[in-house]
């Protein structure tokens, strides 16, 4: 065992564990932040509709309710301090046919209870105005002005790397296996990679925090089911859609959207569909066939002609019941200190949502944590700014040739559909969290996305790897160790 | 050193650039560049290095880089500049390039004439909406063949390909000869897709079997793919149940389709056939946007590489001559200025020829009043073209003034000319 003690391990560098691992980062804590995957944000971060919830949707007395509200008043200022890409451009909630729009000020009422800002349901001919494209038997909208959208793995590279540049160590490849446990507090962890010690451990598992809390014997009847969300990306030069819509809600899910992406694509999606396997990100004929149905109900003009990519993520769906007994809710999010151990702060069954309640999430485990007694001194050299690195497809060509004079690397095309510079991946393999992998790349730079999904970039990011890292391209992965891209040399290379 | 303004730039040094860029010179073009993305001239031609090119016009059979040898070495000959590892970030319909390397910097550039030679690319994964796992080992064929023969990388050990299309069927040989096992090769349609002479040649010879109305209905792995599900499908491509079948390979290759590249065209105002997915060109591979010309897989795929440069030609050729008229045009305009006390002439600029056929009539109106007699003058620089009187100029009433035809050579010798009212 080592000999250290950290103050807090935080369990998964998803967007939950990279949030917290930030707002703690401002305190004087020695903090070990591990994830079981070969880069941060690999789970349902990396995989989503990428909104910023206005908060309307969860039903009103819930923690998911209460988060959602917070942490969506809390991005413009954590965008502003972090550099991640974010626009409050307001979503919709579009109702088909008169029916519909009877369930808007439902929704409403809902939202004001929620505590939402900024609601206001439109008629039809107004959000045929805004959005062209919509079915024209729309026959109005919930516009509720709060609604955004941003770059969610971008947040999560963000946060972490704020909190990983104001001390926090971060550990990839590295799986939580057991508590290391003293009478009935938690003195550390095991890991594939040895044992830690520590006097607080952070469960922000996602997918896997019912097995994290089980091993610590807290909620036994706790389970994550994994939700499965299928999801179109549309050629942003074929399909333009403004705005984020909804569909009205069913009971069970928010239903299949119509959105736009901060890097201007349009996608459609999600599904739903409960699973067992919580690795499974697999696409389906079936999945893909309900979802293009449920976007065509939305705007009928859509064509598959200009779809040019396909994913499927997972959303961490719990059963535990809302903590104000009155209401009737069994899918609410874990924020809680248990009483069956000291030492955890347990987080679980964040889904959707949870990106945007991610901030408001790291808040509560803040103030969970001084409300157990910790005494939070803060660094007096905490630094709330992380910066955004060039980014040369945004910017204007005057701009462009700035940046290509100063570092000539800049200049180098190697996505030829999103125009991604060498420059940009070599900042991005050096960065404060390196990028090993294509994936990492990709997820990062948004390199390898456009319209041929890497057939160009591919062998050139595997050299750029290879030489930075100082390893041979055979080593170069997709997304870590067993997804390597090549297998041996050619018999002319070997020969030579 | 590149020059600001050419009479021809060319977009991509394939086949088609390549020709397009040498006839463009030989026809008279007087500068002409060539822009590639890539660090050598040739294209994807590089990394074809089987057979099968040059039939139709060297009447010799040759592998890929000796096909495009033969027109880089003529380029060479040629004084054709090359801008080479950049690439073209934007064109405008006033055929302003934007174009970016490592070597070379940020890059601004002005032709006369524009020949889009960008190729095509190929139909990905997506596109074809392949249900399944995301695992490494999924790649189109062109990808693995140039981690294969420029990279000097076997991309797997066991393959399936998918589609039979030439790139795959050459594909299936090439890594049969490297060793690998490729398991099948699955084609959704009840026809072969490329050259017979590719199946023969590629798959018969090798013993690789070929499955017409198959496809591929799931991927199965997640970090590196571990199999692949076939299934058959009937005339309505719909998959037939039972016949269901686990294929074990590590690497799936796609050889699904070509689709011409033509977002540069689409930044410039080009309008694109719904159909080829190429733009709509005229006889002279002329597109909708005057002085921007399309050559080979930008505009259609294209079965043959001689054909390709034989498009490449015809387009070379009428982007110099469009060039050449458009800068004779330029030298015959000359530019009209106000000099003192004129705030206007029209029109503003001049056709020197225009006086050939007539004399030209100038219109003005001056700033200040003058309330006695004055000349309105037309000067190239300190010499007299014409001249006139007027007993008063006032800025409300509008002054005319003829160039005579008996000024065309005058006229000819200059490229300003600037008219003044001054007092006699």
């Amino acid at each position: 065992m080592a000999d250290k003690t950290y103050d807090v391990i935080i369990i998964g560098a998803g967007v939950v564990g990279s949030m917290v691992a930030r707002f703690l980062s401002r305190y004087k804590l020695d903090i070990l932040l591990i994830e079981k995957d070969s880069d941060i944000g690999m789970g349902a971060s990396s995989a989503n509709t990428a909104i910023v919830h206005a908060g309307y949707d969860p039903k009103p007395g819930t923690l998911k309710a209460e988060m959602n509200v917070l942490g969506n008043q809390m991005f413009d200022q954590l965008a502003g301090e972090l550099n991640f890409s974010f626009e409050r451009r307001g979503d919709y909630v579009v109702a088909i046919g008169p029916e519909e729009f009877t369930k808007l000020e439902g929704l409403r009422q809902q939202g004001l209870e929620n505590g939402v800002p900024g609601m206001v349901i439109i008629n039809g001919a107004d959000v045929r105005r805004r959005e062209p494209n919509i079915n024209p038997e729309v026959s109005g909208a919930l516009w509720a002005t709060t609604g955004g959208i941003c770059d969610p793995f971008g947040v999560v590279v963000a946060a972490a790397e704020n909190a990983v540049v104001n001390g926090v160590t971060l550990m990839t490849d590295t799986a939580f296996q057991d508590f290391i446990v003293e009478g009935r507090r938690i003195v550390g962890i095991k890991t594939n990679r040895g044992d830690f010690n520590s006097r607080w451990v952070v469960n922000s598992a996602g997918l896997y925090c019912d097995e994290v809390m089980h091993k610590a014997g807290v909620r036994p009847e706790f389970k994550i089911t994994p939700r499965k969300g299928e999801y179109y990306v549309f050629d942003k030069a074929e399909i333009t859609i403004n705005n984020v819509l909804f569909p009205v809600p069913s009971a069970t899910s928010k239903g299949i959207l119509v959105t736009t992406t901060v890097h201007g694509n349009t996608i459609i999606g999600p599904n739903a569909l409960e699973i067992d396997d919580k690795e499974d990100r697999s696409i389906t004929r079936e999945g893909l066939d309900e979802i293009w149905q449920g976007a065509l109900n939305l705007v009928p003009s859509l064509s598959l002609r200009y779809s040019i990519a396909e994913f499927a993520g997972l959303r961490p769906g719990g059963n535990a019941p809302c903590a104000n007994l009155d209401v009737k809710y069994n899918k609410d999010y874990i924020i809680e200190i248990p009483k069956e151990v000291d030492g955890l702060v347990n987080l679980g069954g964040i889904e959707s949502p949870g990106l945007t309640s991610s901030p408001a999430i790291a808040v509560r485990v803040v103030e969970l944590l001084e409300g157990a007694g910790e005494k939070l001194e803060e660094k007096p050299d905490w630094n709330p700014i992380r910066r955004a690195r060039p980014r040369f497809r945004d910017m204007l060509p005057t701009e462009q040739k700035l940046l290509v004079e100063n570092d000539a690397s800049y200049g180098r095309i190697i996505c030829r559909c999103e125009n991604v510079t060498e420059g940009e991946i070599v900042a991005e393999i050096h960065a404060p969290i390196p990028a090993r992998t294509y994936d990492a790349i990709k997820r990062r730079t948004w390199l390898g996305t456009g319209r041929c999904q890497g057939g160009f970039d591919t062998p050139r990011v595997v050299e750029i790897l290879a030489r930075e890292l100082g390893v041979s391209p055979l080593e170069i992965s997709k997304k870590g160790k067993g997804s390597e891209f090549l297998v041996r040399p050619t018999k002319d290379k070997e020969a030579e | 050193m590149l020059k600001e303004r050419y009479d021809v730039i060319v977009i991509g040094a394939g086949p088609a650039g390549l020709a397009a860029a040498i006839e463009a010179k030989k026809t008279g073009a007087q500068d002409v560049l060539v822009v590639e993305r890539a660090q050598e001239l040739g294209g994807i031609l590089q990394q074809c290095i089987h057979n099968g090119f040059g039939l139709l016009i060297f009447k010799k059979d040759m592998p890929g880089p000796a096909y495009a040898q033969h027109f880089i070495d003529e380029l060479a000959g040629l004084h054709i500049d090359t801008l080479l590892d950049a690439m073209a970030l934007n064109v405008t319909s006033e055929r302003h390039v934007y174009a970016t390397s490592r070597t070379s910097g940020f890059l601004e550039l002005d032709t006369r004439a524009l020949v889009l030679a960008m190729g095509c690319r190929e139909r990905t994964r997506a596109q074809i909406a392949l249900p399944g796992t995301r695992p490494a080992g999924v790649y189109t064929a062109g990808t693995a063949q140039r981690f294969v023969n420029i990279e000097g990388f076997m991309p797997g050990k066991r393959f399936v390909i998918l589609g039979s299309g030439d790139i795959g069927m050459i594909m299936a040989r090439r890594l049969t000869f490297e060793g690998a096992k490729v398991e099948r090769v699955l084609e959704i349609m009840p026809f072969l897709t490329g050259l017979t002479r590719n199946y023969v040649q590629c798959l018969l010879d090798y013993d690789i079997p070929l499955q017409l109305q198959h496809t591929v209905k799931r991927i199965i792995g997640n970090d590196r793919v571990e199999a692949i599900e076939s299934v058959q499908i009937d005339k309505q491509r719909q998959p037939i149940p039972g016949t269901e079948e686990i294929i074990p390979c590590d690497t799936l290759l796609l050889s699904v389709g070509l689709i011409p590249e033509n977002e540069l065209s689409r930044k410039a105002g080009v309008s694109l056939d719904p159909v080829t997915g190429g733009p709509f060109v005229d006889e002279k591979m002329q597109t909708n946007v005057p002085g921007i010309f399309a050559a080979g897989n930008v505009v259609h795929v294209y079965d043959l590489v001689d054909w390709v440069t034989q498009a490449g030609l015809l387009c070379g050729r009428n982007a110099a001559q469009y060039a050449i008229a458009e800068r004779k045009h330029h030298g015959r305009r000359v530019k009209m200025k106000a000099g003192d006390n004129v705030r206007y002439v029209v029109p503003h600029v001049l056709d020197k020829e225009s006086l050939a056929e007539s004399a030209q009539r100038l219109q003005m109106r001056v700033t200040l009043p003058i309330e006695e007699p004055v000349w309105v003058e037309v000067m190239n620089g300190e010499e007299r073209v014409t001249r006139k009187t007027e007993l008063y100029v006032r800025p409300g009433e509008m002054v005319n003034i003829d160039i005579p035809q008996s000024a065309y050579d005058a006229v000819q010798r200059a490229s300003e000319l600037s008219v003044r009212v001054v007092r006699r």
